[in-house]
């Protein structure tokens, strides 16, 4: 235990960062490959060995570096994967959730940016519809940490995860908006609108038509260690700090991405319109809703915390 | 009390002397000088006091030495007190001439009515009650709230009167032919700071109306500079609708002195009564209520929030330098000044309890949500920004009207990065306006290829208005945190949608800016030496307040909060914990240090752009269909449908109208209801 600025700080905290930044590209690679598999089979497919997409990453590495115009592109990519694990690293290390959404939206930013400065037609087409789905997920997203506040006390992840108090028996609806918005925050059909696993995309690879060799690969592992850290949204919620809830978090992980890849083949992709209306009326009927029910409860919670 | 008086009295005689110069080799020493004096005194200010204790400044009784001559505060307060009510019937004169060479009835109408008003009530009531008011008198004050506003008005606006020197030279060489009106627009620009800095110090309310009226005046001038149809008719709209604030205090001031428990102006006592009846958690004091209202009502007519946003989005014919102060340090801040320190008298004590809180929170919620999805279908950059100002004030005059220590804290962190990134913002698109000959944001597609150094300024400005680690998002999470302690969840969800959208806004702008387009040639030279210089100095602010600003925080914001909320443990003042700030101190750091050491290092092979047909060769062209070579023009994106201007500037309206009437009429009724009581205390008043 060690004191920074005023905040305490555990040694399983540090654990779980170094864990997080070892381990989540290995972990992010394999969800991958697990969905591509799954993805072929629900097509009636063999699909690629599961290691895939290390594979195409080591490849993707090897290629001869091009870019277009200044490489300006290049750079934000690399920003974009750089703030991308900073994000992560401090939900895994237990800072204040907004401050991971915050950071996330930046590494976000930063990639939408690479679309525009490539000023290729596909590129820029695919920044914006980026920027739309981002739009569309964010109020989500920080509803949700709102309400891990109301019940936990706290923002920090640390604190939600050891707090008595099981979120998911507070949070119902935060908890299906969340998972909504997952299905944009992925990139699944059918909101896969800026770029696509498909190959039915109209807009070639959209944000990442003009990205190659290096940068494509940094794009791919930022991508895995994003995931990772939104299935950690979704475990928060079944945190207590008993070991049966962490086997239960981890069953619902599961579910949930499988359910997600469910989805992204059994829809076909709609219409930016729906994309923004569906999330944002989701958002406030259970994202709101929810929020409201339990500004009411937090009362009796605040009581029942005085009593223990 | 002695710099602060010069800082009144500085920017009055430069303007003075600005008036009668017409060369502009002699203004712009002069400008430079006290511009450079005037940021020079409020740092020295600064440096000098930040107790975070009401300096009592200019007590009566007491006296002071003016040329080796004593003088009693109490006659020298009386003889400016007498002096002011003279200007201000001289003003609202002029701005009744105006009305008739232009025709405008209403702006009469109001003029003649807040200046009758008054008149009568000083002339009457007002130096009688001054006079008979024994206990010891503040009529100026200065803690550390003015200061960072003295700060803000000092360097920010005395940068942009600089600014406005390059830039008034290049207005006047594209309106050649006609009289050159500088001389008047520094007057105006001059007089402004320094009425700026006289509401910021005035604990005196009559005091401080005057020095309302004249940034309404100034302001009012200002926007009609160019004498177009168009600037005449923006103009008496700004007037306008700032007159119908101006009789809301006019009316506050009155009921301060009709008021038993009151009996005098000033805003300290005003502000320990609402502690008090806070403390008590009575808060049934309708005529109290009342009081606050109308001020936060003058307050929200000045900084623009909706029903009044109109005038802002009509002040953009005026001038950039206009706009930048207007925008960021002077007009707009002073509303939301006033509703900050009114803080303690706001906040909200049940659910639905309809006080001056209560209608604060709900306007600036709503200003925020609706003017950022206005903001979202603009292409006009000065739209866009002028609707984020309108945002931001709604956003800041929300946290004041939760009105806990921590709400507060993120209103004033606020005040101060938007004053520094507005303001740079709007001598950018200036700067660029000039040289590209538009406004559009489409037309400053790779503007980074065109003008590298003004659009890196403006990557700077842009970011720092909404991304995260920069100033502007830190207060915004500061705000939500705030908005869920005090548990005012549509405030919350208001500032949640919003940010969405702001997101959305900013970001297709600074996707314009960093497209790399090819074949573009710089024409940055030539643009004039001081606005690139303190375009790039107001660039360097914006950086460094988002590093420095827990010391802000710590030694600045903190001991008012100290002052002004003395019943709250001192922990609670801040809503973010230090090691969050720390962290984001040190990600604007990486951002700085990742851009010096890896932008720009190409050492890749350079390919053509994949396009529908053959790429040219160019990346502006393709062969398409039958041969035929079709350029590639990219347009953003602007939901015309989803977010129609109109319509949500109506909504918005609609809401905030609805809230003032509800909330004024139950005042009415509630007085009406206590008539005894009022009329009581009318007579109580009076003979006091």
């Amino acid at each position: 235990m060690f004191v920074f600025y005023g905040d305490t700080i555990s040694l399983f905290q540090v654990l779980s960062l170094v864990l997080y930044l070892v381990l989540a590209p290995f972990a992010g690679g394999l969800i991958a490959g697990i969905d591509r598999k799954v993805t072929a089979r629900m097509q009636g497919r063999v699909g690629p060995p599961i290691v895939q997409p290390f594979y195409d990453v080591a490849k993707l590495w090897k290629k001869e570096p091009v870019t277009v115009r200044t490489g300006a592109q290049d750079f934000y990519v690399l920003c974009c994967l750089i703030f991308m694990i900073i994000a992560g690293s401090f939900f895994f290390f237990g800072f204040n959730l907004l401050m991971v959404i915050f950071t996330l939206t930046t590494a976000s930013i930063f990639l939408v940016i690479a679309g525009y400065s490539s000023n290729s037609p596909y590129a820029q087409i695919g920044a914006e519809r980026e920027l739309l789905q981002m739009m569309s997920y964010e109020p989500m997203v920080l509803l949700t940490a709102v309400g891990f506040f109301m019940v936990n006390s706290s923002f920090n992840s640390a604190t939600i995860l050891t707090s008595p108090y099981l979120s998911i028996q507070y949070m119902p609806g935060l908890f299906i908006g969340l998972v909504f918005v997952l299905t944009i925050k992925l990139r699944k059909s059918p909101f896969d609108l800026s770029m696509s696993h498909h190959a039915h995309q109209e807009l070639v690879k959209g944000l990442t038509t003009e990205f190659s060799g290096r940068t494509l690969a940094q794009l791919e592992i930022s991508h895995w260690y994003e995931n990772i850290m939104l299935l950690g949204f979704v475990f928060l919620f079944f945190t207590n700090g008993s070991w049966l809830m962490v086997i239960v978090g981890i069953v619902v992980v599961i579910v949930v991405y499988f359910v997600e890849i469910l989805i992204d083949n059994v829809c076909a992709r709609m219409k930016w319109q729906f994309t923004l209306k569906s999330a944002w009326i989701i958002t406030l009927i259970f994202g709101g809703g929810n929020l409201f029910v339990l500004y009411y409860l937090r009362g009796y919670l605040w009581m029942a915390s005085q009593y223990q | 009390m002695g710099i602060v008086v010069l800082l009144i009295v500085l920017p009055l005689v430069v303007a003075c002397i600005l008036l009668a110069v017409k060369s502009d080799s002699i203004r712009a020493p002069i400008v430079i000088g006290a511009g450079i004096a005037i940021a020079a005194l409020s740092i020295v200010l600064a440096i000098g006091n930040h107790g975070g204790i009401i300096h009592e400044l200019w007590q009566s009784p007491g006296t002071f030495k003016l040329g080796g001559v004593q003088i009693a505060t109490e006659n020298a307060a009386a003889g400016v007190s007498v002096a002011m009510t003279v200007i201000g019937a001289i003003m609202s004169i002029a701005i009744i001439v105006l009305g008739i060479k232009y025709k405008k009835i209403l702006a009469i109408v109001l003029a003649i009515i807040q200046e009758a008003a008054i008149l009568w009530f000083e002339l009457s009531k007002g130096y009688a009650i001054e006079a008979a008011n024994t206990a010891a008198k503040n009529y100026l004050y200065l803690d550390n709230f003015s200061l960072i506003m003295i700060l803000i008005i000092g360097i920010i606006g005395s940068g942009i009167c600089i600014y406005a020197l390059g830039y008034m030279k290049d207005f006047q060489r594209h309106a050649a032919g006609e009289k050159d009106r500088r001389p008047w627009f520094f007057f105006l620009l001059f007089l402004f700071l320094a009425a700026m800095v006289g509401i910021v110090v005035s604990n005196n309310l009559i005091w401080m109306f005057f020095f309302w009226e004249i940034t309404t005046l100034c302001s009012f001038l200002l926007i009609g500079f160019t004498r177009t149809p168009e600037a005449v008719n923006n103009s008496f709209r700004a007037v306008i609708l700032n007159l119908i604030g101006g009789c809301a205090f006019v009316a506050a001031i009155i009921m301060m002195g009709m008021h038993p428990a009151i009996h005098n102006f000033e805003l300290s006592n005003l502000l320990d009564i609402g502690t008090q009846i806070k403390a008590a958690g009575q808060g049934g004091d309708p005529v109290f209520d009342t009081i606050i209202g109308l001020l936060a009502f003058a307050g929200l007519t000045k900084a623009a929030q909706m029903p009044f946003q109109s005038w802002l989005l009509g002040a953009m014919v005026a001038p950039t330098p206009v706009s930048a102060l207007l925008h960021s340090s002077t007009m707009v801040k002073a509303g939301v000044f006033l509703i900050i320190k009114l803080a303690p008298c706001l906040g909200i004590s049940g659910l639905f309890a309809i006080g001056p809180g209560f209608m604060v929170i709900i306007v600036g919620g709503a200003t925020f949500l609706f003017a950022s999805f206005s903001a979202l279908s603009q292409s006009n950059a000065k739209r866009v920004l002028a609707y984020s100002t309108i945002a931001n004030l709604g956003l800041i005059v929300a946290c004041a009207g939760v009105g806990t220590a921590e709400a507060v804290w993120c209103a004033i962190m606020l005040v101060i990065f938007h004053a520094v990134t507005k303001s740079l913002l709007f001598l950018c698109v200036g700067t660029a306006e000039h040289r590209i000959g538009s406004r559009d944001i489409e037309d400053m597609d790779g503007l980074f290829g065109r003008m590298p150094r003004l659009a890196l300024f403006m990557i700077v400005g842009v970011s720092g208005m909404f991304l995260a680690p920069f100033g502007m998002l830190i207060s915004k999470w500061a705000a939500m945190q705030a908005f869920v302690d005090s548990g005012v969840l549509w405030a919350l969800l208001a500032v949640i949608f919003g940010s969405a959208v702001t997101l959305f806004y900013w970001t297709k702008w600074l996707g314009k800016l960093t497209a790399i387009v090819a074949n573009r040639t710089s024409i940055e030279t030539g643009v004039n030496r001081t606005e690139m210089a303190i375009t790039g100095l107001f660039t360097a602010f914006t950086l460094i307040v988002a590093i420095t600003f827990p010391f802000f925080s710590g030694g600045m914001i903190v001991p008012y909060l100290g002052v002004t909320f003395s019943s709250v443990a001192e922990n609670v003042f801040v809503a973010l914990q230090s090691s969050d700030m720390i962290v984001m101190m040190c990600l604007v750091v990486l951002v700085i240090v990742l851009v010096l050491l890896l932008y720009g290092s190409n050492r890749k092979r350079v390919m053509p752009l994949y396009m529908a047909g053959l790429n040219e060769g160019d990346d502006l062209t393709y062969v398409g269909s039958m041969q035929k070579d079709v350029p590639v023009t990219l347009r953003n994106w602007y939901f015309e449908d989803l977010f129609p201007e109109k319509l949500m500037n109506r909504i918005g309206v609609i809401v905030t109208s609805a809230v003032l009437v509800l909330v004024f009429s139950y005042y009415i009724y509630a007085a009406t209801a206590l008539g005894q009581y009022l009329l009581s205390g009318g007579a109580g008043g009076g003979a006091a």
